[in-house]
């Protein structure tokens, strides 16, 4: 079971309790209603969906209900860490990213079980 | 004799569990779905005649009536003498919010030595003695549902639950209580 840890909880608590809240650190620009209908696009539907590490709002809901941001890998569903809503992005360019080789899958395991 | 409507309690009549680990419906009770800032916890506190828990999983209990810890400024009242919440929460008039839901939850309560692994057989929650001691508390998940737990002693736990999914919360018990003892 994959564990997740809740920065308002101060614990690790399992998956089943949390609701992924898409992309965090979004900015609502200022000036929503100068934008053109393309760059309205851009800030409402358009994420990056990148491969590796990624931020994202998640939301303890069948805990202490509340939203939190989490830096997690796209390969290894790894969550490198979290923390609470409103503190800043952390730099987290040093952290190694996974590549498909380092996660252990049903495909890449089965030819070898013996 | 006069038409009269009768309340019936939710689960009435059902009994359930093993030699490890007894199922029983809890009594009714009243409770308080209960929010409110940090400045207003003190006067709170004060008007429920217990401390409200600041810190995640903990719970204050004071004569039958508890304060658990839901959220950074979350709790659930529960008093199990009937006593009415809501009148003392009108009383405050610090900033609060306050909602009955004597009605809308329903508690099955788990005691016995296999009490503990009747519920981990449905919930994701790590009931060991230090991370969950007596007097923890926490929303979680109940298979599909739900709930909020406590541990009110050492082999003995409440379950709270919505009163439309007590039926199912208190099948999952009695199963768990049951493979629990094998
Ligand atoms: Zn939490």
């Amino acid at each position: 079971m994959l564990l997740i840890y809740c920065p308002y909880c101060e614990e690790e608590r399992s998956e089943l309790e949390f609701r992924h809240g898409g992309d965090a650190h979004i900015a609502r620009p200022t000036n929503i209603a100068d934008i053109t209908d393309e760059e309205f696009q851009d800030y409402f539907f358009l994420r990056d969906n990148p491969k590796g590490l990624i931020f994202e709002r998640w939301r303890h809901i069948h805990g202490c209900g509340r939203f939190f941001n989490a830096a997690r890998d796209t390969v290894s569903d790894k969550f490198v860490m979290s923390y609470k809503a409103g503190e800043p992005k952390p730099n987290l360019s040093g952290e190694p990213t996974a590549t498909e080789k380092t996660v252990e899958t049903y495909e890449a395991t089965e030819g070898t079980a013996k | 004799m006069a038409d009269q409507a009768l309340r019936k309690a939710p689960l009435a009549g059902r009994h359930g569990g093993s030699a490890g680990a007894r199922v029983t419906p809890a009594a009714a009770a009243t409770r308080l779905s209960l929010r409110a800032g940090e400045d207003a916890i003190g006067t709170l506190s004060l008007a429920f005649g217990l401390e409200l828990p600041r810190r995640p999983k903990t719970s204050a209990s004071v004569s039958g009536r508890h304060a658990l810890w839901l959220g950074p400024d979350e709790w659930l009242l529960i008093d199990e003498n009937g006593t009415d919440l809501m009148g003392i929460a009108s009383g405050v008039s610090a900033l609060h919010s306050a909602t009955d839901v004597s009605h809308r939850n329903t508690a099955i309560l788990v005691s016995g030595p296999d009490a503990a692994g009747a519920i981990a057989s449905a919930c994701p929650l790590d009931l060991g003695n230090t991370i969950f001691p007596v007097g923890a508390a926490a929303r979680t998940v109940l298979g599909k549902i739900e709930i909020v737990l406590f541990r009110s002693g050492e082999e003995d736990y409440r379950v709270e639950c919505w009163r439309s999914f007590s039926p199912y919360a208190f099948g999952l018990l009695a199963e768990g209580a049951e493979d629990a003892g094998l």
